[in-house]
């Protein structure tokens, strides 16, 4: 308890672990507020908290996942993401390597992207009061210019793309619990997905007309949101949907659909129908992005639906998750 | 995927597709009950409606157990659970169905020990592990989940397990088919039989609807070219004038059954005079409880469970859509009071009901009106 009580133990916490490992020159004064020059642009903002158990799992962990959904959230709104700050609040008693291991993680996970986490804070909370650590993220970014995202600019005709294989950290994170006596070679596809949507916008910045990860609730529940906010239908071809067949076969077990399972390292972009080629051969040249694939058309009936349409042309009506996904009896 | 991407194949669809629209009498209406909710799920989720012909009318049976077990016996179930020294495990599809004061995960969050497990082996598992607390399995399901009820009651036995119970609502599906069958509105013309039942009490137990009702049973898998090819079956056999068993589900279900998980049924339950139905009422010989030798594991015995009986709300329609005569989409509260978020009624709650899967899969989220 005495890391988090502001004295002497907390600064020991903050310099001798934390800002070491995110050594920046934003941090480096460890003062208030972090203070950095910006030019005349739009900055895009995003917060987000991150409750994960297990805290480590096949893929990635809470570390990793912390900093990629906030860069993932900046980057499908077309920003380049520029900082990040960290807010830890940790259980008493938190082993110095579990959470020694989280902030390397972290630190790892924006190097890699090339940003800074300049800044944050820590809590130590009673034992019992949260599950050993959870992580709020703040993330800023510049927003590229030619870049006017959003369903209102949805039209008739535009295709969905879908940057991967989906299903993939959900599946993780349910196997990983150890509640299944099932396995599966499989791991969390959390990752950036900055570098493939910065090859899309390079490549067709007229032609992305709107943006969204596909996390909690999966890629049923963001079409849903995007065919309620733009009055259109998507036309969802599930032959066509990138799916690892062993997270097929975890759902078919389970009765869940993968369309509903959260995703952490993919995006979903609806692009004119005359740049969707392009933009597909863009992604699919960025590693990770192979498996891209074009899923979708949008239509304008029935407005504010996603359809299903199956290899052998039948049809059927996908909504958004309710509640948690939960596995059915039989 | 083995056993699953075979049964998909859009070629062998369409063709079966194609040579159900060529055998049906285009005079002629065809009304099909799919016993299983799992075949009702499986066909709204393959669009199966859709490659059919307009006069095939598909009608969703009894067989998905959270839909017939009546709100009393959940607030039984959540009467067990709100004893301070006791954790009630429950399957999945259990933890959102509404009792009288709220549903599973609710009276969870209100701080209740109620945990999920995906087989009673699991619940079995945390009473080992919780000495101190009394276990108790929340156990539904026709003869396709009972086996593994059974089976886990015998290992308790054998482990000498004291902190551990049974709440038995496990129904049998043969009475659940006789009382549609006798029901005064009854016009189904022929029966996708349950799969996963027969995979437990094989097909000779339909035999009586071909013999005492005329109508013709196919018991079919769940991929969208068994139901498919039981259709077809269905009609071949309306069109001959035959009434019998046909087992189209053959790589799975054998004509005897199971005979292991059958003994193992047999050892742990016995069948009680009456049970009640949701939707269908009271129903003889319908439902299973624990044998006498298993009375420590029986938690009507060693807790005083309520007994509750609770009416149905009356606006709600689900036995007149269990028993085929009305479609989900024309009960008066379907995709208004009634949805997944706030089900009403308990078609609506299980992914295997007929009404939640009719709303997910072919219902757009606006009001139906009849």
């Amino acid at each position: 308890m005495a890391h988090g009580a502001g004295g002497k133990a907390s600064r020991r916490l903050v310099e001798g672990l934390i800002a070491p490992l995110f050594a920046n020159e934003t941090l480096a004064p460890l003062a208030d507020a972090a203070i950095f020059p910006v030019a005349a642009c739009r900055i895009a903002t995003t917060a987000d908290a991150f409750v994960v158990k297990p805290l480590r799992f096949a893929g990635g962990s809470i570390g990793e996942l912390c900093i990629n959904g906030t860069l993932n959230d900046l980057a499908v709104s077309g920003a380049c993401p520029r900082t990040i700050m960290v807010s830890l609040i940790l259980e008493a008693g938190l082993e110095t390597a579990t959470l020694r291991a989280e902030l390397e993680a972290m630190a790892a996970a924006a190097a890699r992207a090339g940003v800074a986490i300049a800044g944050g804070d820590t809590k130590v909370v009673e034992h019992g009061a949260c599950d050993r650590m959870f992580v709020t993220t703040f993330g800023v970014g510049v927003v590229d210019e030619r870049l006017r995202l959003g369903a209102q600019h949805v039209r008739k005709g535009d295709r969905v793309l879908l940057s991967g294989p989906i299903g993939d950290h959900g599946i993780t994170i349910l196997l990983a619990r150890g509640e299944l006596e099932l396995e599966a070679d499989l791991r969390s596809d959390t990752r950036s997905v900055w570098p493939m949507v910065r090859a899309l916008l390079d490549a067709v910045p007229d032609g992305v007309r709107w943006m969204r990860d596909p996390t909690r609730g999966g890629v049923a529940t963001a079409l849903n949101e995007l065919a309620r906010d733009a009055g259109c239908a998507i036309a969802l071809h599930e032959d066509a949907i990138p799916l690892r067949s062993e997270v097929r076969g975890a759902c078919e077990i389970l009765g869940l659909d993968p369309l509903h399972i959260a995703n952490e390292g993919q995006f979903l972009a609806v692009v004119a129908e005359r740049d969707a080629q392009r933009a597909l051969e863009a992604v699919r040249a960025v590693a990770g992005g192979e498996d891209a694939a074009l899923v979708g058309t949008v239509q304008s009936e029935p407005a504010r639906a996603v359809v299903g349409i199956t290899g052998y042309g039948g049809t059927r009506m996908i909504d958004m998750l309710v509640g948690d996904p939960l596995p059915r009896i039989c | 995927m083995k056993y699953v991407d075979e049964f998909r194949d859009p070629q062998l669809i369409g063709g079966v597709a194609r040579e159900i629209a060529r055998s049906v009498d285009p005079h002629r209406h065809y009304r099909i009950m799919e016993v299983c909710g799992g075949h009702t799920r499986a066909i709204y989720r393959h669009g199966l409606r859709d490659v059919l012909p307009e006069n095939i009318e598909l009608v969703h049976g009894p067989g998905c157990p959270v839909c017939v077990l009546p709100t009393g016996r959940v607030d039984d179930g959540l009467a067990i659970a709100q004893r301070d020294d006791t954790i009630l495990t429950c399957f999945g599809d259990m933890l959102r169905v509404p009792g009288t004061h709220g549903t599973p995960l609710e009276l969870k969050a209100r701080g209740a020990d109620i945990r999920m497990v995906y087989s009673p082996l699991d619940a079995l598992r945390i009473a080992q592990d919780n000495p101190a607390k009394h276990v108790c399995f929340f156990a539904i399901g026709f003869e396709t989940t009972a086996p593994s009820t059974a089976l886990t009651l015998l290992r308790a036995r054998t482990l000498g397990v004291r902190n551990f119970s049974v709440f038995c609502n496990h129904v049998t599906i043969v009475p659940g088919m006789r009382a549609i069958l006798d029901s005064p509105d009854m016009r189904i013309d022929g029966f996708v039989g349950p799969g996963h039942v027969a995979t437990v009490i094989g097909c000779r137990p339909f035999e009586f609807v071909a013999r005492d009702y005329g109508k013709p049973v196919v018991v079919a898998g769940f991929e969208p070219l068994d139901i498919l090819e039981a259709i077809l079956l269905i009609v071949r056999q309306l069109h001959a004038g035959e009434a019998r068993v046909e087992n189209q589900y053959r790589r799975i279900v054998l004509w005897e059954g199971n005979l292991a998980a059958l003994r193992a049924m047999a050892s742990a339950f016995e069948l009680r005079p009456f049970f009640e139905w949701r939707g269908l009422g009271f129903i003889s010989q319908s439902a299973l409880k624990l044998a006498p030798a298993f009375a420590d594991f029986d938690a009507e015995v060693r807790f005083r469970v309520p007994g509750v009986r609770v009416t149905d709300p009356k606006a709600a329609q689900c036995g007149e859509v269990l028993k085929g005569v009305l479609q989900p989409a024309h009960c008066k509260l379907f995709g208004t009071q009634c949805n997944p978020e706030h089900p009403v009624g308990a078609l609506m709650v299980s992914s295997e009901g007929a009404c939640a899967a009719y709303y997910r899969y072919v219902h757009r989220g606006e009001p139906v009106t009849a």
